[in-house]
């Protein structure tokens, strides 16, 4: 007994001196901090461990041609582990070292942060995920769902659909095969008005988490339904799943449409393989594969270095997510220290500097997004997809980016309202 | 409200007991979670998500950390105090009883159906309590974070704390909340002397659940009885202190 007390105090003791020892580094002059939070181990850690390396990498191949305007950027990454205390305690860190804009991960993060970002103006981006009503930027001032919020994903997918069946959607039959969780549910509002005003047929099949088992809703939509149309709205394991019940089932995967995050390399393959997945379509909100600028010099970067560049760029989906959501830090903390006169910025101007971002793409690989203070989603631009031999190819029937469809601001039905404060 | 929902699902408990039980009531958690979650009237259906607003005490709004931290620190003072109490009392005591051998409680006269529904609703009612505090801390209430993996935090909480113990449950909390965040320092600090930025982040996540898993178990080999055991063991080698023996 006198051992482990003894071993105990020692133990104690070793971790105090320890924690004393790591006082971080003094900070240098002229440093921004950004804060990321990731999931590299929790219940979305398939997206974390690709987009956050490609997040860390923009933001090294910006340092390394000197910074934003003269300022090093600091990215704090913090994992959360897809669990909302965790990112709150992340929050109040980020907060402490004076971070100027934050990089947010997941809906429910989002949701219970985006209270704490308006009180201490400092905004947060959720690229593809979070609060679609949250595109209204004067009702929600912090935060960025930029690129495409649900109700604009799930919109595109009616658009693209009814392109496909020759421009008219009356009496034709929709199948919506989402993960019953609230993210699956955000894009049913959309779903549901474009169903009256398009007049189509609509039908919900939920699949309950974790989302492994779908083979009866799967037949159902095949064998009972036999819809014209299959739009998938699942994440994590479960799209790769879909298309190979999909594909098992007889059922065309040319008439799927994936979101977006039904739509990396990595659920083609925990599919099966380019083979089985042949014809499946997806949304992207950011460019696919391997020929944009900002990836051959984040490559030549790792080369200068005498690396290899890592092998999470081959998923390029994911990886071009995490590009473009660091470059719009970026470009937002720029615009910001520009509209200060070189001097270091607050996150309300870094706010401004996000309303101010326009005509970015780098090269195709950003949508042609125009954000402002009332659209902070800079119109809910996607582009479709198709698997086909080997890889994602543009889908040649629709525009290179199609913008927000059938929906303007939609009043506050987000919440409750006698819940609403 | 907390309590009747907890007292319900203590129904089964009558009939099964140990491991039979635990899967039950799990089973129990399953169906209220799709309950919010499809019940729109409940949670508020589509996006089932609701905004909460902060607290406000007498007239004041509780806006930082700190001023959460005591408005929390409150409420568990009360239920500590509170849960000390209740083992002592006819009540508690009828508990200890009942779990020990609940044959042999019956025979001296304590009502087993009356204490084991007891026992469901007031643990139930801490737990109503703790999830609308929880909400106020979080500032949405949604059942997200109310999934089985909580359920599986708060039994390893009292496993590594030690079974039956206030100090234990207290013990394990800290514990198991404080362990992921001094890991993530440590590792912080130490890691980045050998290791790039980048490789950091791949691993602290990975290593930090390494680590929290063996701990565990070290813990258990070490003390099965908890760490509010190895406290008390901490304190008698202090009692007497230097001179034992």
């Amino acid at each position: 007994m006198k051992r482990i007390a003894r071993g105990t105090l020692a133990l104690a003791a070793a971790s105090a001196s320890l924690v004393c020892m790591i006082d971080r580094p003094a900070a240098q002059q002229k440093e921004l901090v950004i804060g990321e939070q990731c999931d590299r181990t929790g219940a979305t850690q398939l997206v974390g461990v690709i987009l956050c390396p490609g997040i860390m990498d923009y933001i090294d191949l910006i340092n390394s041609k000197g910074g934003v305007e003269g300022y090093r950027i600091r990215l704090d990454e913090i994992d959360h582990e897809y669990k909302v205390p965790p990112a709150i305690e992340a929050y109040e860190r980020y907060k402490a070292e004076g971070a100027v804009s934050i990089m947010l991960y997941g809906t429910p993060q989002t949701q219970a942060l985006t209270q704490k970002l308006n009180e201490d103006k400092i905004p947060g981006t959720s690229p593809g995920f979070g609060t679609s009503a949250a595109a209204n930027g004067t009702r929600y001032p912090y935060v960025f769902p930029i690129a495409a919020s649900y109700w604009s994903q799930g919109a595109a997918a009616i658009k693209f659909i009814k392109d496909k069946l020759g421009g008219n959607l009356e009496g034709k039959k929709i199948a919506y095969l989402y993960y019953d969780n609230p993210a699956g549910h955000e894009p049913m509002v959309i779903l549901e008005d474009l169903r009256k005003t398009e007049k189509f047929e609509l039908k919900n099949f939920a699949v309950p988490p974790p989302g492994v088992e779908m083979g009866a809703q799967v037949l159902d939509i095949t064998q009972r339904f036999r819809p014209d149309f299959v739009i998938s709205h699942l994440f994590g394991r479960s799209p790769s799943v879909a298309i190979k019940e999909l594909k098992r089932a007889g059922y065309p995967l040319s008439k799927v449409v994936g979101l977006v995050w039904a739509s990396a390399e990595a659920d083609v393959q925990a599919a099966g393989g380019w083979s089985v997945a042949e014809g499946y379509h997806t949304i992207q909100f950011a460019g696919v594969g391997d020929d944009y600028p900002a990836r051959h010099e984040i490559a030549a970067m790792y080369k200068a270095q005498g690396k290899e560049p890592p092998k999470e760029m081959q998923n390029t989906v994911y990886y071009n997510r995490g590009l473009l959501a660091a470059a719009l830090h970026v470009e937002a903390v720029r615009n910001a220290i520009k509209a200060r006169g070189g001097e270091k910025p607050s996150g309300e101007d870094v706010k401004k500097g996000f309303e101010a971002i326009h005509g970015l793409t780098l090269g195709g690989l950003v949508p042609p997004m125009e954000l402002s203070a009332s659209d902070h989603e800079g119109g809910g631009w996607v582009q479709i997809f198709q698997a086909k031999g080997g890889k994602f190819v543009k889908e040649t029937s629709s525009p290179a980016w199609m913008p927000r469809f059938g929906w303007r601001f939609r009043p506050a039905v987000q919440w409750p309202r006698r819940l609403a404060r | 409200m907390a309590a009747t929902i907890g007292a319900v699902i203590g129904i089964p408990s009558l009939r099964i007991r140990g491991l039979y039980l635990a899967i039950a009531t799990l089973a129990g958690q399953l169906i209220i979670e799709w309950t919010i979650n499809h019940v729109s009237w409940i949670s508020g259906g589509v996006q089932a998500s609701i905004e909460v607003p902060r607290p406000t005490l007498f007239g004041a709004q509780l806006r930082t950390q700190a001023q959460f931290y005591v408005f929390l620190l409150f409420f568990a003072a009360v239920a500590i105090v509170a849960t000390i109490n209740l083992a002592r009392s006819r009540i508690g005591r009828a508990f200890v009883a009942v779990r020990d051998q609940d044959i042999a409680a019956e025979i001296i006269g304590i009502d087993i159906f009356r204490y084991k529904l007891l026992a469901f609703a007031i643990s139930s009612f801490y737990a109503g309590v703790t999830g609308v505090l929880y909400t106020y801390y979080l500032g949405i209430a949604n059942y997200e974070q109310f999934q089985i993996n909580v359920s599986i935090d708060y039994l390893a909480m009292i496993i590594i704390g030690g079974l039956g113990s206030v100090l234990g449950s207290i013990f394990g909390a800290i514990f198991v909340t404080l362990l992921p965040i001094v890991t993530r320092w440590m590792l912080e600090g130490l890691g980045g002397l050998i290791l790039s930025p980048a490789d950091l982040a791949n691993i602290i996540p990975n290593l930090r659940l390494v680590i929290f898993g063996a701990l565990i178990i070290i813990f258990l080999a070490l003390e099965p009885e908890g760490l509010s055991r190895l406290w008390r063991n901490i304190v008698a080698y202090f009692r007497v202190w230097p001179f034992s023996y």
